[in-house]
């Protein structure tokens, strides 16, 4: 148990919180600013990740993400130098994969040659939706086209390229998802993020639904409906669900969010970013400084990190579900054991029963039924 | 000690609302009694519950002295007392304590359920009744038209009423002048030996049981021993007071006085309200009729949300039964609910206040079980048993017949309204026993089952009239009829909190709106709940709650993990509203809420 992140490898994740503009459904830490200097940032993740480094000391680095925000906007100048710092701090291993977060505009894949030579080799492309309209209603600044034309770059570029697709959008009929998916799912792709769009407070969707004024959203039905075609459909093309909203070919999952949903070990840096370190058997939890601004100044200083978080039994186990059961794979059952797991045995076994999880050889899963209930499945769990 | 000539002891008596504790202000105001700085709106409503709902629950007495215009000072008792129908006891037990009432009638409203059920009370106690018509300071005061009411419905003489607004304080005056004038003075003999009524108890923190008297004859000192006729119990005055509102230390009561005493005196329970109290060593021959107990007519079980407040259920229970003698409690088990109690009202409102008081007060998270009436099961062997909860119908086979408690409702309605409540008594089995008018408004007199009446046939009668209907109740007796208890399954579980007895005609109807509640109310689960209400082992109404299809968030990445985690907490919190029936949860509301009846 001392060292179970093993189990879920390590990571680096790296927070760009800069956008062009906000999306209307995003709640994701962003910020739109006039200007940014680059040089200043890039900085503060070399300072950070070497003062990360100095704690965990020399592990085998599995991945590195950047996430944002819009990562795109990065000069490749400093994806590199952020790669490199991280080199100096961990041994990467032989297949590390590494990957940039990229919206589709045309000026943003200008960039993307530069990310390659930077060391980026998979690209995750926010293309959301594959026509003009709809990409209008989300706020985005690209069009279905430039978004093609982006992805056939990336493809050329990138040994590795997955997109994202938002569905259950306004007006949206569950035979439109299916007849987009469709299309998506013929081009060339090996990786699939598709997300049922989520209302989230304390954006502008958020506002405009609470006032009543979010037209066209399909009903619970519909959406239920378009989460059963979404699971048909991908199966069908060879890319089953590995977790609730990610679909791949075999081998080509995101190792990255793997180490999240296998509760491995990874660092993170950059405004908002949350961190799991496990440091002489102690599992920590990092979060920190929100604001771009106060994240700066914190890691220019010395620390570009809030308090941490220290996770007991009781916490890990809580963690190592509500992720782990998001894998189709489920989560390993000498760990869930270790962590105190047999405590809800009547649990697991009730939800056994009506057929939501199940025990199969050492894992623990979810079974097709529970997954799309996970929420209720672990409320019931771990009650 | 004052001469009985300068006396006079009156409640005030009306509808709900009508301004009897405005009314009782102005009179404390007014006459003195309490320093201008130290007023307040209807401050004889000193518990938190009766300021907060702006009621009077209990009643309260003030001791008042009156310079009159005949150049005398009077002592004036007065008593508040509740309107609502729940508290129609304290009303009649304060009757009995004073020669008179004061009948508060708004004089932009008219006379009401209670107006009557208070004046029928009032002629019963023999009073001198003097009307007040209030609320003349609204231009929708019909203060002529009120009075020709009064005269043709009540049939006592209005024509000298008097008139007032006790919220401006216009026409106060007139009113003590009528006291004093109108009403008539206590009788009473001081040199025969002590005879008291025993009004009222309460407790107070500070001053242990106090207890209300009305002196009849004889004279009660401070250190006196005395002598409770019905308890046989003896104790020694510790304080003698009289009320102002707050205590003032007396020498003596004589005749025709009201005030408190102190006598170390454990419990409220230990007293007796209607008792007869007098003198250890020179008794009187003749003890006081008494008051007819009250009864609880509703019941109830109340349940701690967490066993673990079992304990401090009890305790916060007892201490609201010291103040409330109508308040009583027994311990329950059910198989669902735990541990817990069944406890009896005067009516919902009490229900309500109590509960309120529990989880307020006491900080007690509550589950509240089906109210029900008692009902009486004639057994075969001739024996008849008390049915407080439907969970212990006995052995239907072993049962001859099952009676119920009826009632005599006085419905006073606007007569555009009067189609809809005949419609509603019809539909709650009841039987017509009178019909006639009192200008636009019609007075109808129901025969009903009390069952039919005591969960949401207020609020039903409110939303059909628009709130122009008032209501007021009697129990008349037993009756029997075809009474089958109704039981309810959830995932093919019976739920005993949930049964209850119905009318066999009614089952049916009963049956569907409570599985169709219950679907509502329960959230949906990870599979399909079949909801049943049946009568015995036959079904007569189902639902099928279907199984939630989806409930997962979409994102979550490492960002997420922490604030997922929390959120999970915060829903484990907020589970113990919840209670786990076999597979299923049902939410503590639903217990309440399957009951009431949208048709
Ligand atoms: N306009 C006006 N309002 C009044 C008058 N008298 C009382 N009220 C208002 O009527 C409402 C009810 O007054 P209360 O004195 O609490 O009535 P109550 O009869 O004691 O009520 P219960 O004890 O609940 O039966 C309050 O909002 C008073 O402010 C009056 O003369 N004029
Ligand atoms: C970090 S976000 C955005 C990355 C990049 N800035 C972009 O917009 O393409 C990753 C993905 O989450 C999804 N997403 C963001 N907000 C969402 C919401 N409210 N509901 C559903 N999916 C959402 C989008 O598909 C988005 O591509
Ligand atoms: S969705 Fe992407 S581009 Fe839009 S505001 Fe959010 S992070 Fe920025
Ligand atoms: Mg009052």
């Amino acid at each position: 148990m001392r060292d179970d992140w093993r189990e879920g490898g390590f990571g680096l994740y790296v927070h760009w919180p800069f956008c062009q503009a906000k999306c209307p459904y995003c709640d994701f830490n962003s910020h739109v600013v006039s200007a940014v200097d680059q040089g200043r940032w890039a900085d503060a993740f070399e300072a950070e990740i070497a003062r990360y480094g100095a704690e965990t000391g020399r592990r085998v680095l599995s991945s590195i993400f950047f996430g944002g925000g819009t990562p795109s906007l990065m000069q490749p100048e400093v994806v590199s130098r952020v790669i490199e710092a991280a080199r100096g701090q961990w041994d990467f291993a032989n297949d590390i994969e590494v990957t940039l977060e990229a919206n589709p505009t045309s000026a943003e894949a200008g960039r993307f040659e530069g990310y390659r030579e930077a060391g980026v080799n998979r690209l995750s492309m926010g293309v959301q939706a594959l026509n003009d309209p709809d990409l209008r209603a989300l706020g985005r600044l690209h069009s279905a086209g430039e978004a093609m034309e982006a992805f056939a770059m990336a493809r050329e570029l990138f040994g590795r390229v997955s997109f994202d697709l938002i569905y259950a959008r306004q007006g949206q009929s569950v035979e439109a998802w299916a007849a987009e998916l469709e299309r998506a799912l013929g081009l060339a792709v090996d990786h699939l993020s598709l997300y049922q769009l989520t209302i989230e407070d304390g954006t502008a969707f958020g506002a405009r639904h609470r006032a009543g004024k979010l037209a066209g959203l399909p009903g619970e039905d519909a959406a239920d409906d378009m989460w059963d075609v979404t699971q048909a459909l991908t199966v069908a093309a060879g890319m089953p669900a590995y977790e609730v909203s990610n679909h791949a070919a075999k081998g080509a999952e995101s190792r990255h969010n793997l180490v999240y949903w296998r509760s491995g070990d990874w660092v993170g840096v950059g405004p908002g970013a949350h961190g799991r370190l496990t440091l002489d058997g102690q599992r920590w939890a990092t979060e920190t400084p929100l604001q771009p601004g106060a994240w700066l100044a914190a890691a220019e200083a010395g620390r570009g990190e809030n308090g941490r978080e220290a996770l007991g039994q009781p916490e890990r186990l809580e963690e190592l579900l509500l992720m782990g059961l998001r894998l189709e794979d489920g989560v390993d059952r000498a760990r869930a054991e270790a962590l105190g797991i047999s405590e809800f045995s009547r649990n697991v076994s009730a939800l056994t029963d009506i057929g939501m999880l199940e025990s199969t050889g050492p894992r623990l899963r979810a079974t097709e039924a529970g997954r799309p209930v996970l929420n209720a499945v672990l409320r019931r769990l771990l009650d | 000690m004052t001469e009985l000539s300068r006396i006079r002891n009156f409640s005030i008596v009306a509808h709900i609302d009508h301004g009897k504790s405005t009314l009782a202000d102005r009179l404390i105001q007014l006459t003195g009694t309490v320093a201008e700085r130290d007023m307040k709106a209807q401050m004889l409503d000193a518990m938190d519950i009766e300021r907060e709902r702006g009621i009077t629950i209990k009643a309260n007495s003030v001791r008042i002295e009156y310079p009159a215009q005949d150049g005398h000072t009077y002592i004036l008792n007065l008593i508040d007392t509740p309107g609502h129908v729940d508290f129609a006891y304290e009303v009649s037990r304060s009757m009995q304590a004073v020669e008179g009432s004061l009948l508060v009638v708004d004089a932009t409203q008219g006379v009401e359920a209670q107006t009557l059920a208070n004046v029928y009370q009032a002629i019963d106690a023999d009073h001198e009744i003097v009307p007040v018509l209030n609320k003349i300071d609204l231009p929708a005061a019909e203060p002529e038209r009120v009075k020709e009411q009064i005269e043709d419905v009540i049939g006592i003489e209005a024509h000298n009423a008097v008139l007032i607004s006790a919220k401006t304080g216009l026409g106060i005056p007139d009113v003590l002048e009528a006291i004093v004038q109108r009403l008539p003075a206590p009788k009473g003999e001081r040199d025969a030996p002590l005879k008291a009524m025993l009004v009222d108890s309460w407790y107070d923190s500070y001053l242990g049981v106090v207890v209300l008297i009305r002196v009849m004859d004889g004279v009660i000192r401070k250190g006196d021993t005395i002598r409770m006729m019905k308890t046989a119990a003896t104790y020694k005055l510790d304080t003698l007071a009289v009320l102002k509102p707050q205590m003032v230390q007396i020498d003596a009561l004589g005749p025709g006085e009201i005030g408190v005493f102190t006598a170390s005196i454990k419990q409220v329970r230990d007293t007796r309200v209607g008792d007869t109290i007098t003198h250890e060593k020179k008794q009187t021959p003749k003890a006081l009729p008494g008051f007819k107990p009250s009864v609880p007519v509703v019941f109830c079980g109340l349940f701690p949300v967490d066993a673990n407040d079992f304990d401090d259920l009890r305790d916060a229970m007892e201490k609201l039964a010291l103040n409330d003698a109508s308040f009583s409690f027994e311990m329950e088990t059910s198989a669902a609910l735990g541990f817990g109690f069944r406890c009896g009202f005067l009516g919902l409102l009490h229900l309500e206040v109590i509960r309120d008081r529990l989880e307020r007060e006491y900080d007690l998270d509550l589950i509240t079980t089906a109210p029900s009436v008692v009902y009486d099961v004639h057994m075969k062997s001739g024996e008849v048993e008390q049915l407080h909860n439907p969970a212990d119908m006995p052995d239907l086979t072993l049962v001859d017949h099952i009676e119920e408690p009826r009632i005599k409702a006085t419905i006073l309605v606007p007569d555009e309204y009067l189609g809809d409540v005949l419609k509603l008594c019809q539909e709650r089995r009841g039987i017509q026993l009178d019909l006639t008018y009192a200008g636009p408004r019609a007075m109808v007199v129901y025969d009903l089952p009390l069952n039919e009446v005591v969960f949401d046939f207020y609020d039903r009668l409110k939303s059909v009239t628009k709130g122009y209907a008032s209501f007021d109740y009697q129990i008349i007796g037993y009756r029997e009829d075809n009474l089958v208890k109704m039981s309810v399954l959830v995932n093919d579980e019976p739920v005993d909190a949930l049964s209850m007895m119905v009318h066999r005609d009614r089952a049916e109807l009963r049956g569907r709106a409570m599985v169709e509640k219950l679907k509502e109310l329960i959230p949906r689960h990870m599979f399909k709940i079949p909801i049943q209400a049946a009568i015995g082992g036959k079904v007569i109404a189902r639902e099928t709650l279907s199984a939630l299809r989806k409930d997962v968030t979409a994102k979550c990445y490492g960002g997420d993990a922490s604030r997922k985690r929390k959120l999970l907490d915060k829903q484990k919190a907020g589970k113990k509203k919840m209670r786990q029936f076999g597979k299923v949860e049902i939410p503590q509301e639903a217990f309440i809420s399957a009951l009431k009846m949208d048709s």
